[in-house]
């Protein structure tokens, strides 16, 4: 008797474990055989991608085709699945690879040739480098220099606005920057001080920035929520990099941005979408590139991904539209450059910011 | 002969899992590094290996992880004692808050700890950010419950009278404890051990938080040749130095928990009030709740901010998509979607460690039977001990062709979730199963008792608290693990710290306030969830 009491509870944490589990549902994808039409479109991408349910109900309904997304990692693991699974590839679209891992996959031959029509604007944020036009730019976004506008106002201190600024005595201690191993928009940063100081002055700069007291973190979130003024956690350092559409995000009652960008600091990031070489439904695959290049698709890109359209006749968020400008000449790298160099780079970028 | 087939048919389902789930995919991926280009190249990775870079990392990896785990046990074992063998109100409670850590996305944990010790912060003076100290006490944070949990639930059924029958002879505190109860509690003692440096070896984004860029370990070594360079030589390399590692590691443990007679008399009796001479555990106790409540503390009143005032504006919106729809699903939904996993998780890794706990612990007739066992018990925890990535990466390229096509399964995250959790599994009840005296078994055996009804008589009755410790950890590893599961997690399904990892990367005061929210709602599930777990007790194993 006493063997059957001591099952009991073990059967109702069995039953409930039933109850709860995920694994009894069915996933409610079928697999198409061998031959049969393709009914589904597999989208590979980010973590940071994010479509409105409403557009996604919309382009299955257009096409007839259901949209499987497969999101996870950040755009160095995206890139690095896709080469490391190119014999057998992931999905039919891959989006989210940028300018900084792009000739990686294009090198490797990750992506077929398709020259989808490009929306009006578009054509200035294509890939230096990519003849066969695979990869179709579909946002952008760029990396800069932010200021806390009120804490240099309260210290009756200039604004800073260059990259030279940043080296000033005058704002020692005052920087707080992602580090470029660890996180995209500070290799973004690394790369825009390479592309100010050029391959063999930028080792110079950092020396001097480390010297006057610049703060190094593993991520964004870290540098921005934590030690900038005006992040969630009321940090204390009034310069950190961020993006040109963070002083959308730091509207004060009285209507205006206590944060501005600078302009002269940026590095522009450009997301691509492409078909996959070896696609099981090719025809499916263009049309989800043409659907992310479309106006919806286009307009939707600044509320649920942070980021610019690249089709300049679409209008941008109220907020954007007032404080949110784009740099009109960023800082350049060549993206061959980048991924002859990345290495090299990150090693030396390593040495000088950890002696 | 057939005792060894015995041994082969119960080992048969963990190893086919760990197989298919843990040697296919890292072999995948050493196999990219060694076959560079199609062809052999060892030498390209020794090359690696000789570098100052990677000589100073596997140095660094070696002395933080040996001190966070040497400080893991001075605080833990105390507490263990005191938290598992006295009686004072509040004890559950307490318990579970400290399993609380080990559910909580290192992302938070690190802005949780840089809001309290950076520049800015009410501990800032110490000048703690971004030294080695705060890698060490973040890994100490995360570890400590492990040394709590797996060595309470040893003490907590350990009979008390040979220790009162030494002091009754004359033997002070210290000598009682160092001569009685230490060399009985060895193997719980070194198996928690072996599991909090594994963790702590592997740590990832402590080390890179807390330590502001300035160190490196192995693990993150790997993920950046892996997920930023496509080094897989080096990644390769550094492989099979954890590889090696562990397995030094695994054999130096089993010799040391090794004990001539493990088998131990058992009581139940309802432990006393919390006396004079606990000082030690009261202490423990205490330092233990400061690390782990200040950055708890912290959370709270972080999600409980809203703009200059005070408010509950952020829990309020963890039932919608977050500010301009930041999310695909509300926070509540992916709650859902964790506790799920989790359960999952949970079953499976306690099937699984069941069976390899009693694989590993019965008795061994020759030196053949004994080798075999010792071996299955070390191959279990290699898992801890390789880089999530590595592994993620290896499910990608390994397991996508029929009849292991799981690239895309549903199942493959509380798969991964229940093999980071298996090591634990066993490592909590392999000490008390080997404790059973084998003549019990005999003895219902000898009585006409089947092997599941002397399981169910004998075994059972003592492994019931290990086995709801052993379930605690394995839920609240599911709940919190983030490495695997942002690899392999679908986007119509994140779990909870997919979702806080995603609010907290993006702008906007609001995105911050949920994120924080967010865990300390993941946090307080945690503790009701092992509140309510401690509860399951049964009547009729209380009084054997």
């Amino acid at each position: 008797m006493r063997s059957v009491r001591a099952c009991a509870p073990m059967l109702a944490l069995a039953l409930a474990a039933t109850a709860c589990s995920t694994v009894g549902e069915s996933s409610g994808s079928e697999e198409p055989g061998d031959g049969a039409t393709p009914t589904e479109v597999v989208l590979v991408t980010h973590e940071s991608f994010a479509l409105p349910k409403k557009l996604v109900r919309q382009f299955e309904e257009q096409t007839g085709y259901d949209l499987v997304v497969r999101a996870s990692g950040d755009a160095g693991v995206l890139t690095n699945k896709l080469v490391l699974t190119q014999d057998n590839p992931l999905g039919d679209v891959a989006f989210g690879v940028d300018n900084t891992f792009a000739s990686r996959a294009l090198d490797e031959g990750v992506f077929a040739p398709y020259d989808a029509p490009l929306p009006e604007g578009a054509e200035q944020y294509r890939l230096p480098g990519d003849e066969e036009n695979a990869l179709s730019p579909v946002d952008n976004a760029s990396v800069c220099v932010n200021v806390d506008d009120t804490w240099f106002a309260d210290q009756d201190l200039a604004v800073p606005t260059s990259l030279d600024d940043l080296v000033d005595p005058a704002y020692e201690d005052l920087f707080v920057t992602p580090g470029a191993a660890t996180s995209s928009p500070g290799m973004a940063f690394l790369l825009a001080t390479i592309g100010a100081y050029g391959e063999d002055g930028w080792q110079d700069y950092w020396a001097s920035l480390m010297d006057n007291g610049t703060q190094l973190t593993d991520g964004w979130s870290d540098a921005y929520q934590v030690d900038f003024t005006q992040g969630g956690g009321k940090g204390d350092r009034p310069i950190v990099l961020s993006y040109d559409s963070s002083p959308a995000f730091t509207i004060a009652e009285d209507g205006t941005s206590t944060t501005s960008a600078l302009l002269d600091t940026c590095f522009r990031q450009v997301e691509y979408a492409g078909v996959l070489a070896g696609a099981a439904n090719p025809e499916g695959a263009e049309a989800l590139v043409d659907f992310l290049l479309g106006p919806d698709v286009q307009a939707a890109l600044p509320e649920s991904m942070y980021v610019f359209p690249v089709d300049a006749s679409v209008e941008l968020p109220q907020e954007w539209a007032e404080f949110a400008e784009q740099p009109t000449e960023p800082l350049t790298v060549d993206p061959e450059a980048i991924a002859e160099n990345r290495d090299e780079w990150l090693r030396e970028w390593s040495d000088i910011t950890s002696r | 002969m057939r005792r060894l087939l015995a041994l082969a048919g119960l080992a048969a389902v963990p190893l086919a899992v760990l197989g298919v789930f843990f040697v296919l995919p890292v072999s995948g991926m050493l196999a990219e590094g060694f076959w560079a280009d199609g062809t052999f190249d060892p030498g390209a990775v020794a090359e690696v290996l000789a570098r100052p870079r990677t000589q100073r990392v596997i140095w660094f990896t070696v002395w933080s992880s040996v001190l966070a785990t040497a400080c893991a046990l001075l605080l833990g074992v105390p507490a263990a004692h005191l938290l598992h063998r006295r009686r004072f109100r509040g004890r559950a409670a307490l318990r579970a808050l400290l399993l609380v850590p080990f559910v909580l996305p290192t992302v938070v944990v690190g802005v949780a700890f840089r809001e309290l010790i950076g520049e800015a912060g009410p501990l800032g003076f110490l000048g703690f950010d971004g030294s080695a100290g705060a890698i060490v006490a973040g890994l100490v944070f995360f570890n400590v419950a492990v040394v709590i949990r797996a060595v309470g639930a040893a003490w907590e059924s350990l009979d008390a009278r040979p220790a009162e029958a030494a002091a009754s002879l004359g033997a002070g505190p210290a000598r009682v404890f160092l001569t009685v109860t230490l060399p009985a509690l060895r193997p719980a003692i070194v198996s928690a051990a072996s599991v909090v440096f594994l963790f702590c070896a592997t740590a990832f984004g402590v080390v890179l938080t807390l330590g502001g860029l300035r160190y490196s370990s192995v693990e993150t070594e790997i993920y950046l040749l892996t997920t930023n360079l496509l080094d897989l030589q080096a990644a390769a390399a550094l492989s099979i130095v954890q590889l090696l590692a562990i397995t030094a590691l695994l054999v130096v443990t089993s010799r040391l928990r090794a004990v001539p007679d493990p088998t131990l008399a058992r009581s139940t009796a309802r432990p006393p009030r919390v006396a004079r001479g606990d000082w030690p555990g009261v202490l423990a106790v205490l330092l233990v709740v400061v690390l782990v409540g200040l950055p708890i503390a912290a959370l709270v009143s972080g999600s409980l901010q809203v703009g200059d005032g005070w408010g509950l504006d952020n829990y309020r919106a963890l039932t919608t998509e977050g500010s301009r729809q930041a999310l695909l699903v509300p926070v509540t939904q992916a709650l859902v979607t964790s506790l799920r996993t989790a359960v999952d998780a949970t079953w499976m890794s306690l099937g699984l460690g069941l069976l390899v706990a009693v694989v590993v612990t019965r008795r061994s007739r020759t030196r053949t039977e004994r080798r075999a066992r010792s071996l299955l018990d070390g191959l279990f925890m290699l898992p801890l001990g390789v880089s999530a990535v590595t592994l993620g990466f290896g499910f990608l390229i390994t397991l996508d062709e029929p009849p292991l096509d799981f690239r895309d399964s549903l199942l493959l995250v509380p798969i991964a979730q229940a093999l980071v959790a298996l090591p634990l599994v066993v490592r909590t009840l392999a000490p008390v199963l080997g404790g059973i005296d084998d003549r019990q078994r005999q003895a219902a055996a000898s009585l006409g008792a089947g092997p599941l009804r002397t399981f169910v008589t004998v075994d059972l009755p003592v492994m019931w608290k290990p086995l709801l410790a052993a379930a605690g950890f394995a839920f609240a590893v599911s709940l919190g693990e983030f490495g695997a599961t942002s690899f392999l997690a679908r986007d119509d399904n994140p779990t909870m710290p997919i979702v806080i990892f995603h609010l907290i990367g993006h702008p906007g005061a609001m995105n911050y306030g949920m994120a924080l929210a967010a865990s300390v709602v993941l946090a307080a599930t945690t503790a009701v969830v092992m509140l309510l777990v401690e509860r399951l007790r049964v009547p009729s194993v209380g009084a054997f």
